[in-house]
């Protein structure tokens, strides 16, 4: 429950409540105005933490050399291999498949299975158990203009606005036009989207969009998709072998510059594998474990980027690593819970944010950075977050207003995880409303791919959360469970047919690593400094010290 | 955490350590020093990586939680549960029909159930276990669906049953048979595939894709926003 001097803030926030329920209720009316495109740039300017002094630095080494990116990628990039390549045996693979996919979260489950129905064998590799990943975790929903008032034109039109017009176009296009027929594929699977009593969909709105094409399996969207996909990959097994707890360390390429092959290490059994592939697509998902920033992070284990640093050393291009998504609405309170996800959807059904006085201060549903740095403005600024009692600072997101909107029952119905995560430590969200702030969510950027998730590295493929440039500089809410789906399919796909086609292999090298690792050497950079990570370290300092491990940045296994 | 940080004793797989007060089992484990490979995932409460059995001093009851949502208490004795070995029948979804006689073949320790209810009391998600093994077995596949929807396949309830079912899996298969056959059509959907697939947005969008930025913008900010 909360504290005393918490409960005096929410009595404003319950005075002020009656008020704001009835501008809810004016159909079409915002509650708070929208900003102008001048407001928005300097909210963004004064308040988003990608912003702020020394949040980016250039990167030294690699294609996007004397680039400026977050800084916590650049030092990540800035690193040596985990082994010294010369110990492998590259001409005797422990595995030989068509397609490799590394990851096995959405994006890498709808990949294999696509690539498996189109006649290829498939080898899955994944850091921890199949769907062990942030597609598992995703709770609001999934875009897909299917409205009879809504076009893919229109979807088009807010992934872009969101992404504030840098997004690449062929890329969006494909997301927006392929949406409907994702959304078909997926109920096909057999995923169980919400619907009215007729059949149709249930949509709603999210952070950006100019019409209601959010759809959701309740507040278990990632869930409901991705437990489905992998019942789906346990079902091929002549098509699909797969291999957990083994993360993919590195890529093999051969003479001519093609993607060949990788590294594998077991987590468990400390072994490597050499695996040999005509195609290989990365589906490692995002970076929140690096706590840019000292963020807390809605990200599961496993998100390290490690998918962007051994691409990054084959030559692979990234972009827009220079910007980080925080989800406006991350808990604060009570500890234990902190930096996890108040879904986007609770803001969807008509939950407010307000501040410590109960007033509203920015309309609930601005796309994600331009919230954020709101929320941020508030307490900074203006001063009216509620601080908790470790110190932290948040502003109330008025949950009881769902059922007051909705009807009662609403919030159990389609918050049941929200509902859940919050009883187990006594605080009822249908009474009382939550305490958020800012969390490090989504990796905006990554690597760059053409409308078939081709790498400008032949027989490299990148899908999910990994690739860069669909969104720009900000995903809006939805399009990532959206591109999971359309371009796990499309590389799938492409990786089988490049596949099926025959690849002609040159002599396997890691020439590219030893290269990379050169240059790093030149910058007097530390040999410590391995790199991918694999996993984060949360062991204490006087533990560690004990372990003898303190100076070892990630995993030392 | 601060320095007058309160402690409670944990018995992590019977050894004692000293541990935060507030700890979720996770944070105690890597506290004492453990790097956590099995038995953790979202860190969050939806993966079911994470199924761990205690004690709790004074208690008689073997519980079953989560670690990532469980605050570990003083004199608690834990252990986590590396997997659950399972059965997991193979099936082409698009070949079942979604009946009893589906469950019949794919499932036939369903029939076993001896309605302990044990399930239910070790279900973390507070699942109504038994009444969706009891759906299943009278071919209820919309009711079995529904009340097992937030599963998340900790194993938990399979381990304490009396009667060797693996529920979850069952789950599993009743979710995918409702998205698929008993989940009503949206024909709003299918209008809209038939438009993407015969061309109806390529020209338009091929537009917007060479269309210069002002432009854009201009757009995006002057279109209508009509929200349902
Ligand atoms: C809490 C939360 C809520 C979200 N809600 C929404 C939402 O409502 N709507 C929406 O559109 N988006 C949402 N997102 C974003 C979206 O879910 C993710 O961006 C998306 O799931 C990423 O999918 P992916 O398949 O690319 O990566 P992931 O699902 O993260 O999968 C990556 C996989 O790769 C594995 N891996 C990583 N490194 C290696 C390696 N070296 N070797 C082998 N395997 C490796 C990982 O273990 C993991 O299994 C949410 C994200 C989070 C975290
Ligand atoms: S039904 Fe079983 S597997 Fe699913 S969450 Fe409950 S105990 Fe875990
Ligand atoms: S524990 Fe097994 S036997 Fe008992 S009610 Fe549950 S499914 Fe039936
Ligand atoms: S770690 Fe995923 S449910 Fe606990």
């Amino acid at each position: 429950m909360y504290p005393d001097y918490m409960m005096k803030s929410i009595q404003m926030v319950e005075k002020t409540r009656p008020k704001r329920l009835e501008l809810a209720k004016k159909q079409g009316k915002q509650v708070f105005p929208a900003m102008s495109e001048s407001e928005r740039q300097a909210v963004l300017d004064n308040f988003h933490p990608d912003f702020k002094k020394d949040a980016r630095r250039e990167v030294r080494v690699g294609v996007n050399k004397g680039e400026s990116l977050t800084t916590e990628v650049a030092d990540l990039l800035e690193s040596y291999s985990r082994v010294d390549p010369v110990i492998f045996d590259l001409n005797n693979p422990d595995h030989e498949t068509d397609v490799l996919v590394i990851g096995a979260g959405s994006a890498g489950m709808a990949a294999a299975i696509t690539a498996g129905i189109n006649g290829s064998n498939v080898l899955l590799a994944t850091k921890l158990r199949l769907g062990d990943s942030n597609s598992m975790m995703a709770q609001g929903g999934i875009q897909a203009a299917d409205q009879k008032d809504d076009s893919p034109v229109l979807h088009y039109l807010d992934v872009m606005g969101g992404g504030h017009f840098e997004n690449k176009p062929d890329l969006v296009k494909a997301l927006v036009n392929d949406g409907p027929i994702a959304i078909k594929w997926l109920e096909e699977l057999g995923v169980m989207f919400d619907k009215n009593e007729d059949g149709s969909m249930m949509v709603k709105p999210g952070g950006g969009t100019c019409r209601s094409r959010m759809h959701s399996t309740r507040d278990y969207t990632g869930a409901g998709i991705c437990r489905v996909l992998r019942d789906e990959v346990y079902n091929m097994p002549d098509k699909i072998k797969y291999l957990e707890f083994t993360s993919i360390i590195e890529l093999i390429l051969d003479e001519k510059g093609q993607a060949v092959g990788a590294i594998g290490y077991h987590l468990e059994t400390k072994q490597y594998m050499v695996i040999k592939a005509s195609s290989i697509i990365i589906a490692t998902g995002g970076f929140g474990r690096l706590h840019v920033r000292g963020f807390e992070t809605t990200n599961h284990y496993g998100a390290t980027a490690d998918g962007l640093v051994i691409a990054y050393r084959a030559g692979a291009n990234l972009m827009f690593m220079d910007s980080v998504q925080y989800h406006p609405t991350g808990a604060v309170f009570p500890e234990q819970i902190l930096g996890f996800l108040c879904t986007e959807k609770i803001r969807s059904m008509g939950a407010q944010p307000v501040n410590h006085d109960g007033d509203l201060f920015v309309y609930p549903l601005e796309p994600r950075d331009i919230e954020a740095a709101a929320f941020i403005r508030e307490c900074a600024e203006r001063g009216k977050g509620v601080k908790t009692p470790t110190g932290k600072v948040g502003i109330w997101l008025d949950s009881p207003l769902i059922d007051l909107i909705n009807g009662e029952g609403a919030t159990q119905k389609y918050l049941p995880a929200m509902l859940r995560q919050y009883k187990r430590f006594d605080i009822d969200v249908i009474k009382y409303p939550m305490l958020v702030y800012p969390t490090l969510h989504y990796q905006n950027g990554g690597v760059e791919v053409d409308d078939k998730g081709e790498t400008k590295i032949p027989g490299l493929y990148v899908a999910g959360e990994a690739v860069g440039g669909i969104h720009g500089r900000n995903r809006l809410m939805g399009n990532s469970q959206l591109d999971l789906i359309v371009f796990g399919r499309r590389s799938g796909y492409w990786a089988s047919e490049r596949a099926k086609k025959g690849v002609q292999f040159g002599k396997l090298t890691m020439q590219h690593v030893y290269d990379y690792e050169k240059k790093v050497a030149k910058l007097k950079i530390p040999r410590k400094k391995i790199a991918p990570i694999i996993l984060p370290d949360y062991i204490p300092d006087h533990v560690k010290i004990k372990q003898k491990t303190t100076e070892y940045f990630g995993t030392l296994f | 955490m601060s320095e007058e940080q309160k402690m409670v004793k944990a018995f992590i797989m019977g050894e004692a350590y000293d541990v935060p007060e507030g700890s979720t089992i996770i944070m105690a484990m890597e506290y004492a020093g453990f790097q956590m490979k099995r038995g953790v995932g979202c860190r969050e409460g939806f993966c079911g990586a994470c199924a761990t059995v205690y004690r709790e001093k004074g208690d008689y009851k073997l519980k079953g939680g989560l670690a990532c949502q469980t605050v570990v208490t003083d004199g608690m004795t834990l252990a986590q549960i590396p997997f659950v070995p399972a059965e997991k029948p193979i099936y082409d979804i698009k070949e079942l029909t979604p009946d009893i006689d589906t469950i019949k073949t794919l499932f036939p320790t369903i029939f076993r159930c001896v309605a302990c209810n044990t399930c239910t009391k070790a279900c973390p998600q507070e699942i109504k276990v038994m009444d969706y093994v009891q759906a299943l077995k009278r071919g209820d596949i919309g009711r079995a669906a529904d009340l097992s929807f937030d599963c998340i396949r900790c194993g938990l309830c399979a381990l304490r049953c009396p009667s060797e079912i693996v529920q979850y899996n069952a789950a599993t298969l009743a979710q995918r048979l409702y998205g698929r056959y008993l989940n009503k059509k949206s024909p709003e959907l299918e209008e809209r595939i038939v438009e993407v697939e015969n061309g109806k947005y390529e020209k338009e969008l091929d537009e917007l894709v060479e269309m210069p930025r002002e432009e854009q913008s201009k757009r995006y900010y002057a279109r209508e926003i009509k929200l349902k």
